[in-house]
């Protein structure tokens, strides 16, 4: 079984602010980080590989740096890694995204399993998992809690639909997005660090795809486009409380709007 | 084509190139600086770079534009499950009636299931103009194949400008899977929507994950999708209007999934944070993980629930279930006091139509004063502690006194 896992660098801190005099995107720093969810996704892979074989891939879309994040899956004991990088997807939005990364999966032969974490913290979409299984032609299934039966043509999972908790048998090949907790991420080794230090993850880039029409890619295969970007608005109805004896305030306050009432 | 060119030549401060771009896209190596692919065309360097240096090269296409005036209407996906329509779903016709309105254009609704005649018949009494019924024994259960092919035939068939999903986790599965079928632009997490003529949609969301709002547009393609979150918007009222019920049906092959359904549980109740009257909502603030009972105990006190932000989630010390925000639910109570809580546009957007939003916070900057209607700049070690006491002494009181009469909350 060939199991990929689609895996993202994240900026280390979601703080951002925005300069209100010039516009201008600010950040604390050019940290960055593998995307949290994704963890899950990549113990998830590993553990299927260890039960019942398999070769694991780890598979990043982004700048040359978004290497490292390859290199975090080595050291937690993925097989083989590979960053689809080129200048050409610069701006891509959901649509070019998922249509860049179901075309470098097109490149990686026979795949049984991709797996996406829920979400990416620096997103928030969640989207990008459904629309490659869209344009790989195969079934998806999020927000999987549990998995419960895997075998060379079907895994058994439990989905959660938000009011219901699910349980399908899906026919593989498939994509599923599986969520927090499903198992506790192992800690990258550093022993496995250094033993994949020559390891080399392969570069994808737009030439190689099957796809090379440069239209389908970045800005211009994007449907959307972010016309403007500003600072929320705040909050004109508001007091700000300072001084002495804050708790016996708030307590009045609570009372005279009626939340304490059913104490009585 | 667009493409950003770098004009080195005109570059006096090369070193200084690389701070222009907050995605570290721009390098410099020995004096010529470059883009990398980490690029995401948001031409702030264009905007903000020494004049000239940065440009934007369009080169010449013969995109052909679309016409828009062969997509009309609000197409709205009403999710259901045994007769119940998802509450989201009817804000979602709120804000289509109000988009409708505004553009001059219709409002649709599809929906599929099993047996919808209870369903459809509820949604008459929103006053929608024509609604689309896929019925059939494979709609059961909400499996991705066929659900796709429903919404698609209803986009195909009514050719809707724009289509509203509620973002429940069958919508934002929903939504992607058809958006890339009819391949067509999504916004996921909308917070507000409005719409210009020619029914242009304007999708505003908060973007980088941090305190950032993003006005987007899609341009040039049809339909524009968009899903919006439980308790963003408002429900639709009832409307004496009355619409048709068109029922369709897919030929068998539409109806094939690769997905069995062996078994669905409902949920445990009592969780939902989004029920509760009252929440206290705590963040990365309260320090330590044995520090959450003393804000449960708030809660208690004061008849609501407990929930908390992302970083709290992601330390594992609450429940995800817990967690506010647009990775987590979206809560509209009559009071919220946050605890410890900084504030995050992605944690706001999850509770800032709350009716009462007290915010408790020792750094007198941080972003949740600008969503709170009380700001208090102070410990919530010395408050909560001091609150408590309060409240204990005075139920104690009230328990003791004869005329004491329980009344219901407003």
């Amino acid at each position: 079984m060939t199991i990929v896992a689609l895996i993202k660098q994240v900026p280390l801190t979601s703080e951002v602010a925005l300069d209100p005099k010039t516009g201008v995107i600010q950040r604390e720093s050019g940290e960055t980080k593998m995307n949290p969810y994704d963890l899950y996704a990549l113990e998830t892979a590993l553990r299927i590989s260890q039960t019942h074989g398999g070769k694991t891939i780890a598979l990043t879309m982004g700048p040359p740096q978004a290497e490292a994040v390859v290199r975090e899956a080595f050291a937690m004991g993925f097989d083989e890694g590979y960053l689809l990088t080129d200048r050409a997807f610069a701006g891509s939005d959901v649509l070019a995204t998922s249509h860049a990364l179901s075309q470098a999966i097109r490149t990686l032969g026979q795949v049984d399993l991709i797996i996406t974490g829920k979400q990416t913290t620096d997103g928030d979409t969640g989207q990008v998992g459904a629309e490659v299984s869209e344009f790989l032609g195969i079934p998806c299934v999020a927000a999987v809690q549990q998995l419960l039966e895997i075998s060379e043509t079907s895994i058994t999972a439990t989905s959660d639909t938000g009011t219901t908790l699910m349980t399908v048998r899906v026919e593989l090949p498939a994509l599923i997005a599986v969520d927090k907790d499903i198992h506790q991420p192992r800690l990258p080794s550093y022993v496995r660090m250094k033993q994949t230090e020559k390891r080399q993850v392969r570069r994808i880039t737009l030439a190689d795809l099957p796809d090379t029409d440069r239209t389908h890619y970045g800005l211009e295969g994007s449907p959307t486009q972010v016309v403007k970007i500003f600072p929320p608005e705040s909050n004109t109805d508001f007091a700000l409380w300072t001084g002495v004896d804050i708790p016996g305030r708030l307590y009045e306050y609570l009372q005279k709007e009626k939340f304490l009432q059913e104490l009585a | 084509m667009k493409t950003i060119v770098v004009h080195n030549e005109l570059i006096t401060d090369p070193a200084g190139m690389p701070k222009l771009c907050p995605f570290g896209a721009i390098v410099e190596i020995d004096d010529d600086v470059q883009i990398t692919s980490g690029c995401r065309m948001c031409l702030l360097c264009v905007k903000k770079g020494p004049h000239g240096v940065f440009e934007l090269q369009e080169t010449a296409e013969n995109r052909e534009l679309i016409d828009k005036t062969r997509w009309k209407g609000i197409l709205v996906y009403i999710e259901q499950h045994g007769n119940h329509i998802h509450p989201v779903s009817l804000e979602m016709v709120g804000k289509a009636h109000e988009l409708g309105a505004k553009c001059g254009q219709p409002v649709f609704a599809m929906v599929a299931g099993d047996a919808l005649t209870m369903v459809t018949g509820e949604l008459l009494t929103y006053g929608i103009d024509r609604i689309l019924a896929y019925e059939d024994p494979a709609f059961a259960d909400f499996r991705i194949e066929p659900y796709t092919a429903a919404l698609e035939d209803a986009i195909g068939h009514l050719h809707p400008a724009v289509v509203l999903v509620g973002g429940t986790n069958n919508g934002r599965t929903l939504a992607p899977r058809t958006a890339a079928r009819v391949h067509t632009g999504l916004t996921a997490d909308c917070t507000v929507l409005d719409i210009q003529q020619q029914a242009d949609l304007d999708q505003i969301r908060p973007a980088f994950g941090g305190n950032i709002m993003a006005h987007i547009r899609t341009p040039n393609h049809r339909p524009q999708f968009a899903t919006v979150r439980y308790k963003i918007f408002e429900t639709a009222h009832k409307n004496s209007k009355r619409g048709t019920v068109e029922s369709r049906s897919l030929p068998p092959q539409k109806l094939v999934s690769a997905i069995r359904v062996l078994s669905q549980i409902p949920k445990g109740a009592g969780i939902f944070i989004e029920d509760a009257q009252v929440i206290v909502a705590i963040g990365k603030g309260i320090g330590k993980e044995s520090a959450i009972g003393l804000f449960e105990q708030l809660a208690v006190a004061l008849g609501g629930q407990i929930a908390c932000t992302r970083p709290l989630v992601e330390n594992g010390w609450m429940d995800p279930r817990k967690q506010i925000g647009l990775s987590g639910r979206t809560v509209k109570p009559k009071l919220i006091i946050t605890c410890g809580v900084s504030g995050s546009v992605q944690f706001s957007a999850g509770m800032k139509s709350s009716d009462r939003i007290i915010a408790i916070n020792t750094d007198t900057d941080a972003p949740i004063f600008k969503t709170a209607h009380i700001g208090i700049v102070g410990d919530i070690f010395d408050i909560v502690p001091a609150l408590l006491e309060r409240i204990a002494s005075d139920s104690q009181r009230v328990a003791t006194s004869a005329n004491a009469s329980p009344m219901g909350r407003s």
